[in-house]
């Protein structure tokens, strides 16, 4: 009976140029490309995979958002996911969705959908929030292996290799569990062209916030984006005596 | 206005433009064309193509839809321009083919195949190698790259041609090596058998083309058999048995020639010609498979481009090809072969509008970065003209492959001439995309070594813009033949002859004959309509001139043939942006104007171009400089090179 929650978010794709909307209230989105967020690519191989070494019978993916993550959606399930839920948030309530809330709902639907594990990307290349794992494991009280670069499942344990600041470290969880995709964790496929027209035939469900009980009232306020202080030209100095005159003169040293 | 009574006058003859003894002109062309039958494939092609619509149908509505096809009216944009008239059903607006669910799923197609070809396929590398590395090609095979035509029930991913035409372009846009290597296998390789292969065929063996377990290639090419491919020398004879025919021949440059399992060979066969009760040849095509026997292969060409591309000869000894392997009908194989380049055409201008892409984000790339006397050159005239060409000929590249392949999508079987035009257009004129770009390392010079095959194969260019020319000049003589037969029976076709004398009366005296874009043309492409009117209505009077001047010889009038084709690229290429522009500013593009500057500039140099060899065609100048150029090329030839002596006398 084993099931595992795969959360993908759709995101501004990370070969475009950012730009910041005029009004300072946010990036532009209009008609800029948009795709899956890396870490949850590397999330959904993850799952897939497991589910290949059968120790894991149904992979669902799940994103919140406007129509347009059904796209995303799509990918995941062409990269061999069984079925989607799409949970249904836009407007306002969008532009405010962050981790607390999207933790919320996964929280929910890992109960509803009575999954082994939840696994999601480490953090989203557009807010790089690094809180919707930790926080969704909160709210269940599951335990969590987060920044995996190995996974490996043992009966109803996992064990996580997880990359940290001073290397690698092993842990040993019990399930169910949340996870969350580092980069070195594995190689995602590329969805083929059979694949994507298979997927067409998987079934995606739709649901509302408020169908899961959560209310999406943010306790953020995004008051100014602005973009980062262009980079000043540099100055060439010919000796290394000149460069230690010119850090004493400027007071670096 | 009804005519009063109207009589076979001189003066009516004149009005009407037609002498008296046209009666056989167009008949005549007609005959020529079948008697210079081995001159040009394109005549046989015209001749061909007009039957084209039985290609694929049983052999007893053969005939009926034959006679069908051409009593009825053409919707091809470029045959109704050859007798001046618009037929806009084809080009306003601009085609939008696709339902919701095509789209979305074109949609999901784009990511994966763009990302590999950016992160996977390696270019320099397949050219260095001089073949497409191994693992690149399984996992194109895995990615169901090798059937993206064939329908899905038989394996493959069962796309249109526009949804065809856009990944087509993200492989244009890379690796044209690869691009070849994909295209020869399903764009000519086995096209014949989803075009006109029975059930059984089908079935048999599209299931593993399309996954790449096997790979085709289109057999047509021999040694002394090019242009000229109905002179092909590769002999199918019938054995004792009945059972088998045995190919003996061989085929030269032929793309996944050493590569292949299943060939889609051409081969002549003599057969018994019902009307004249003599034996003629007749060329039939064959699905050959590797695995019968007596199928060898040559080593791999060396070429200048394409290099990751396979070019082989292929001999056939002996080979024993089951009679249930013949392709569509024994003899009809010209057809068979004619109707297979016509259709993946559309996909060169679709990859090549995609390779022109890439290159101008290099050349935008590098004109906005370097600096030469003080300046950014972008901010130099000469290369901002450079700039500006490239993408006005991107803009009409793109826009013709997806004007074709919508036509194509909607059922339209009267593309050939628009099909050839974009091929024309795609890999002449591309050559304007290299100067400004830095050369060194960037992939570029790769792309320009590849480029200069797309002149040659699948139809030279110079051969293309014959079948053009000829095919306009065709239905145009129809046109001209029942004005003829309207004449003998001119109080029966009263209106008709009424319109067509005050047509020419109009045109004649320079007015417009009524003839307008209004209502296709968004109101602020109005000028830029009205140029392209203008020279409909030039070059349909040029075309009727230049049949009633050389009749059935215009067959041999090749600089004549040449000018007409380039000016109906030409007026193709401004009706095919107008309807573009026009849509993006109905639509409110944000680019709509910058798509209405690209529309108009394009249409102003075009016209003139096109006006200019309207003018040159009706000059006596020019008719000299032909013959001129006829004495120095025979000349040179006679004395196997140039000619003065040198002008320091030794």
């Amino acid at each position: 009976m084993s099931r595992v929650l795969v959360g993908v978010k759709r995101v501004i794709d990370y070969a475009v140029k950012i730009r910041v909307k005029p009004d300072q209230s946010g990036v532009v989105t209009d008609g800029v490309k948009h795709s899956m967020n890396p870490f949850c690519e590397i999330a959904v191989e993850e799952a897939v995979k497991l589910k290949e070494k059968k120790f894991i019978k149904e992979v669902v993916a799940v994103s919140c958002g406007p129509s347009q993550v059904t796209e995303t959606i799509r990918t995941a399930l062409a990269m061999g996911c069984d079925r989607g839920i799409h949970v249904e948030v836009s407007g306002k309530d969008y532009e405010a969705m962050g981790p607390l809330q999207i933790s919320k709902i996964f929280a929910a639907l890992a109960k509803k959908e009575e999954a082994s594990l939840v696994i999601l990307g480490k953090q989203a290349i557009d807010d790089d929030c690094n809180q919707t794992g930790q926080m969704t494991a909160a709210l269940l009280d599951w335990p969590q292996g987060t920044f995996a670069s190995e996974v490996t499942i043992d009966g109803e344990t996992v064990k996580v290799v997880r990359e940290i600041d001073g290397g690698l470290e092993t842990i040993k969880i019990s399930m169910p569990a949340v996870l969350t995709a580092d980069l070195r964790l594995n190689t995602p496929r590329y969805a083929t062209l059979p694949n994507i027209m298979k997927a067409k035939k998987k079934k995606i469900a739709n649901m509302k916030p408020a169908d899961l009980g959560v209310d999406m009232v943010s306790r953020v306020e995004v008051l100014r984006v602005d973009e980062p202080p262009t980079r000043l030209a540099g100055v060439k100095v010919e000796t290394v005596d000149d460069l230690v005159a010119k850090l004493k003169a400027n007071g670096t040293i | 206005m009804l005519l009063g009574k109207v009589s076979l006058t001189p003066a009516l003859c004149t009005a009407l433009r037609i002498s008296p003894a046209f009666s056989g002109i167009q008949k005549q062309i007609g005959a020529a064309a079948t008697q210079n039958a081995r001159l040009y494939a394109s005549s046989q092609a015209a001749e061909a193509v007009l039957d084209k619509q039985a290609v694929g149908t049983t052999t007893a509505t053969k005939a009926a839809t034959a006679k069908k096809a051409q009593s009825v009216e053409s919707q091809s944009f470029a045959v109704n321009m050859f007798k001046g008239q618009i037929n806009p059903s084809q080009v306003f607006p601009f085609p939008s083919v696709m339902n919701e669910e095509q789209t979305q799923f074109l949609q999901e197609l784009v990511p994966p195949v763009s990302k590999f070809f950016e992160e996977v396929n390696d270019p320099a590398k397949n050219d260095s190698l001089e073949k497409v590395e191994d693992s690149t090609m399984e996992s194109l095979k895995e990615m169901g790259a090798f059937g993206l035509q064939v329908p899905q029930d038989l394996g493959g991913v069962g796309l249109t041609n526009t949804q065809y035409a856009r990944l087509v372009e993200i492989v244009g846009q890379h690796d044209l090596g690869v691009g070849i290597t994909l295209g020869a296998h399903q764009s000519i390789g086995f096209k014949g058998i989803l075009l006109v292969g029975s059930p059984a065929q089908k079935e048999k063996y599209l299931p593993k083309l399309a996954t790449g377990e096997t790979l085709a290639a289109f057999c047509l090419t021999e040694p002394a058999s090019g242009s000229d491919a109905a002179s092909i020398k590769t002999l199918a004879t019938l054995s004792p048995c009945g059972k088998h025919y045995i190919l003996n021949g061989g085929k030269i440059w032929i793309s996944n020639g050493g590569l292949a399992e299943i060939f889609t060979v051409f081969a002549k066969m003599p057969m018994m010609d019902e009307k004249t009760g003599q034996m003629k040849d007749k060329i039939t095509a064959f699905i050959v498979e590797r695995s019968f026997g007596g199928v060898t292969h040559g080593p791999p060409e060396k070429k200048m481009g394409i290099k990751a591309s396979n070019t082989a000869e292929v001999y056939f000894e002996n080979v024993p090809v089951p009679i249930e392997n013949v392709l569509g009908e024994v003899g009809g194989g010209f057809k068979v072969a004619m109707a297979i380049l016509n259709n993946g055409r559309f996909g060169m201008a679709a990859a090549l509008s995609g390779t022109m892409k890439g290159v101008i984000t290099q050349a935008v790339d590098h004109a906005a970065n370097r600096v030469q006397f003080g300046s950014k050159i972008h901010t130099y005239g000469a290369i901002q003209e450079k700039l500006a060409r490239m993408t006005m000929l991107q803009y009409v590249t793109e826009s013709m492959a997806y004007m074709i392949s919508g036509n194509m999508d909607s059922g339209s079987k009267d593309y050939h001439i628009e099909a050839a035009i974009s091929k024309i257009f795609a890999s002449t004129d591309i050559l304007w995309l290299f100067p400004v770009v830095c050369i060194q390392g960037s992939g570029v010079e790769r792309v320009m070594r590849d480029l200069r095959i797309f002149r040659i194969f699948e139809g030279t260019n110079d051969i293309l813009r014959l079948f053009v020319a000829l095919n306009g000049f065709q239905d145009a003589g129809k046109h001209l033949k029942s004005l003829q037969k309207a004449l003998k029976n001119p109080l029966g076709n009263a209106g008709l002859l009424a319109g067509e004398i005050t047509k020419r009366a109009k045109r004649t005296a320079g007015l417009s004959t009524g003839l307008t874009l209004q209502g296709s043309v968004h109101p602020e492409l109005s000028h830029s309509g009205n140029l392209a009117v203008k020279a409909i209505e030039h070059f349909g009077v040029t075309v009727e001139d230049m049949l009633l001047k050389h009749g059935k010889n215009i067959l041999h009038e090749q600089f004549v043939l040449k000018r007409v084709a380039d000016s109906a690229i030409d007026l193709y290429a401004m009706v095919v942006v107008l309807s573009r522009a026009s849509r993006s500013l109905s639509q409110g593009h944000a680019s709509a104007q910058h798509e209405k500057i690209l529309c108009e500039t394009w249409c102003i140099e075009a016209y003139d171009r096109i006006m200019k060899n309207v003018k040159d065609l009706k000059s006596s100048s020019t008719t000299q400089v032909f013959k001129n150029m006829k004495a120095i090329s025979a000349a040179v030839v006679e004395n196997g090179g140039i000619v003065a002596p040198h002008p320091l006398g030794f």
